[in-house]
């Protein structure tokens, strides 16, 4: 135990400290198929000690909402006034660009580190103020804060919860001196702030979050052998959760977090379904059957788990009550079914499918059983829905690389992530941060 | 119907290696001899550099002559006939050798869910170690594990790229 903790301290000393990605966001829309709502997001004003502030606050709010594939920013050359407060606002000057919305405000900065974000939200043609908030934020903080201010714009617009402030944990690998280099990242939704949790020169893979986004389980090759993983962020401390003979893989936790759901494999290599109860460690095999079993996922209400399992030949999904029964069959159309996850509202649920030889993204509606083809590449894989159950992230291969893609649950809103280096692959979006 | 197929290849793979277990491994035409369990090495001429004559043949060295990879079909765990006897070979090797421990690397191509493939490069791994225990290699000697399609031995999206990736590694320990 002593020794392990040892290699594990070693291991994370390796680990890079927190690396600022590229700032801005790094998203490319391949072509909305719906309407974009022009808007305007006026330059903020500053007060602060430099001449220059901290952040473009407006350019953020403005990538954020240019991001949703919802709305078109008008540049600022396109705009007739600026202003920063709520007295200076002409709505005329703004029915005549034909923006249906204005969004102003003021970065103050209010000590060394600390400033407050204010802005203001109007409706030109209505004539009227919308909503209107302020935030605290420390200097590290402003980024994030004000993609919290673009979160509450866009559910004031489209009635939707924004997910601008949520982040994307993914699995990297890339080549260096001859070596496979592996890295858990942890990045903010848009690509910006990446921080490795890990690095390894074995596999890493099925990263998952905690329901309270503080935990990422994952598995992880070291030793040569699979092993599951569950790291604090904050913290980095990571704890080997099961290490059992043969496969220890795809890790999913419970939505009360208590429990993870995982696939054993054993010295005979038949793969089944388990749960773990984090705290006693004790294990319930759910599955029994002799083809593999594996990739379990929870309902958002807790009463079952979703998995794939060939016993009927190839991949297919299939759920059974959390607490063990009979397993039921979900998925009867297409030879491969596989990588079930389910939207947080519970009504979808997002799985690979063979769409005519390609391996695509695919959604089933729950009620109905109809499935859906989202995606349009050849290797697309690893779906995970955002907290807001709208956008579906996953990931494709181009250019011989792996790379993430979004796509709105309605297949309207695809885009593609401008990638860092290395091949990219299993992208899970955290839940909604908890301030 | 997977089961089924998997018995005939077992069992093909077996008829394929006799019903007597030889204690010393064949001869072969393109290797070095190997000597009698006293003796060493026979060097030839042929030779460039192996064992000096006289030493002792350990398993491990005996290992390294013998093919390490073993292909697969698509979605298959089948033992293919051209490699039943290479399989029978390390399968020799674990028999007389109770103390070679051997680990057996799952691989699959990349296509699909890299769970599921974790899977599918297990029951590759379990394949082999089935037959490895038929024919005389013993629980203790061998170990599995599956990368599925995460340690690739070639890349690239093309059909010659997968079924090298759909494989099982065999490692000494």
């Amino acid at each position: 135990m002593l020794l392990t903790r040892f290699a594990l301290t070693l291991m994370l000393a390796i680990c890079l400290t927190e690396v600022a990605g590229a700032q801005g966001v790094i998203i490319d829309i391949q072509g909305g198929q719906i309407q974009r709502t022009p808007i305007a997001v006026v330059p903020f004003g500053w007060q602060g000690n430099t001449p220059e502030p901290p952040l473009d606050v407006a350019e953020v709010i403005r990538a954020d909402l240019y991001a949703s594939g919802r709305f078109d920013p008008r540049p600022e050359s396109a705009m007739l006034q600026k202003p920063t407060t709520g007295a200076e606002v002409d709505f005329d000057d703004w029915t005549i660009l034909g923006v249906e919305a204005v969004v102003i405000g003021r970065l103050i900065q209010t000590g060394d580190n600390e400033f407050t974000v204010q802005f203001q939200l109007f409706d030109p043609f209505g004539q009227e103020q919308l909503d209107s908030f302020r935030v605290p934020a420390t200097r590290a903080a402003l980024r994030r804060e004000t993609h919290r201010l673009a979160d509450r714009i866009y559910e004031e617009l489209t009635g939707i919860k924004g997910v601008f402030a949520t982040r994307v944990a993914y699995v990297s690998a890339r080549q260096q001196a001859g070596e496979d280099i592996y890295r858990l990242v942890v990045a903010d939704y848009d690509g910006a702030n990446e921080y490795p949790m890990l690095e390894s020169t074995d596999p890493l893979m099925s990263p998952a979050w905690s329901p309270d986004g503080r935990r990422i389980a994952y598995v992880s090759f070291e030793e040569t052998r699979s092993s599951i993983f569950v790291q604090t962020l904050r913290t980095r401390n990571r704890i080997r959760v099961s290490s059992e003979p043969g496969i220890n893989g795809a890790p999913s936790f419970s939505p009360d977090g208590r429990k993870l759901v995982i696939t054993l494999g054993g010295v005979d290599g038949n793969l089944d379904i388990y749960t773990l109860d984090l705290r006693t460690r004790e294990r319930q095999r759910l599955t029994t059957h002799r083809a593999i079993d594996t990739e379990g996922t929870w309902s958002p209400d807790g009463r079952y788990i979703y998995f794939t399992s060939d016993r009927s030949g190839g991949p297919q999904i299939y759920r059974i009550p959390a607490e063990g029964g009979e397993p039921e069959r979900i998925t009867f159309e297409g030879s491969y079914n596989a990588r079930p996850r389910l939207s947080p509202d519970g009504e979808t649920l997002a799985l690979i499918t063979n769409d005519r030889g390609n391996f695509r993204i695919g959604i089933m509606d729950l009620d109905n059983r109809n499935l859906i083809v989202l995606s349009t590449g050849q290797q697309d894989e690893s779906p995970s829905f955002a907290p807001n159950s709208e956008i579906i992230i996953y990931a494709t291969r181009a250019g011989g690389n792996g790379v993430l893609e979004t796509v709105s649950a309605d297949g309207l809103i695809r885009s593609r992530r401008a990638s860092g280096s290395g091949d990219i692959r299993e992208p899970v979006w955290s839940p909604f941060p908890r301030f | 119907m997977r089961y089924i197929k998997e018995l005939i290849a077992l069992t093909a793979v077996f008829l394929f290696a006799g019903c007597t277990q030889p204690t010393v491994p064949d001869p072969d035409p393109v290797d070095t001899t190997y000597g009698s369990d006293t003796g060493g090495v026979t060097t030839d001429g042929v030779d460039d550099g192996g064992w000096g004559a006289g030493e002792e043949v350990s398993w491990d060295q005996m290992a390294e002559n013998l093919p390490a990879v073993i292909y697969f079909e698509f979605d298959s765990s089948d033992i293919r006939a051209q490699d039943a006897d290479t399989v029978r070979r390390h399968a020799i090797l674990l028999a007389d050798n109770p103390d070679a421990r051997v680990l057996l690397e799952g691989h699959a191509d990349e296509r699909g869910s890299r769970e599921y493939n974790i899977g599918l490069g297990e029951r590759r791994a379990q394949s082999v170690r089935r037959a490895l225990m038929f024919q005389g290699g013993q629980t203790n000697q061998i170990r599995t594990v599956s990368f599925g399609e995460e340690r690739p031995a070639a890349t690239g999206s093309s059909e010659s790229a997968y079924s090298q990736n759909r494989r099982v590694e065999i490692r000494y320990e």
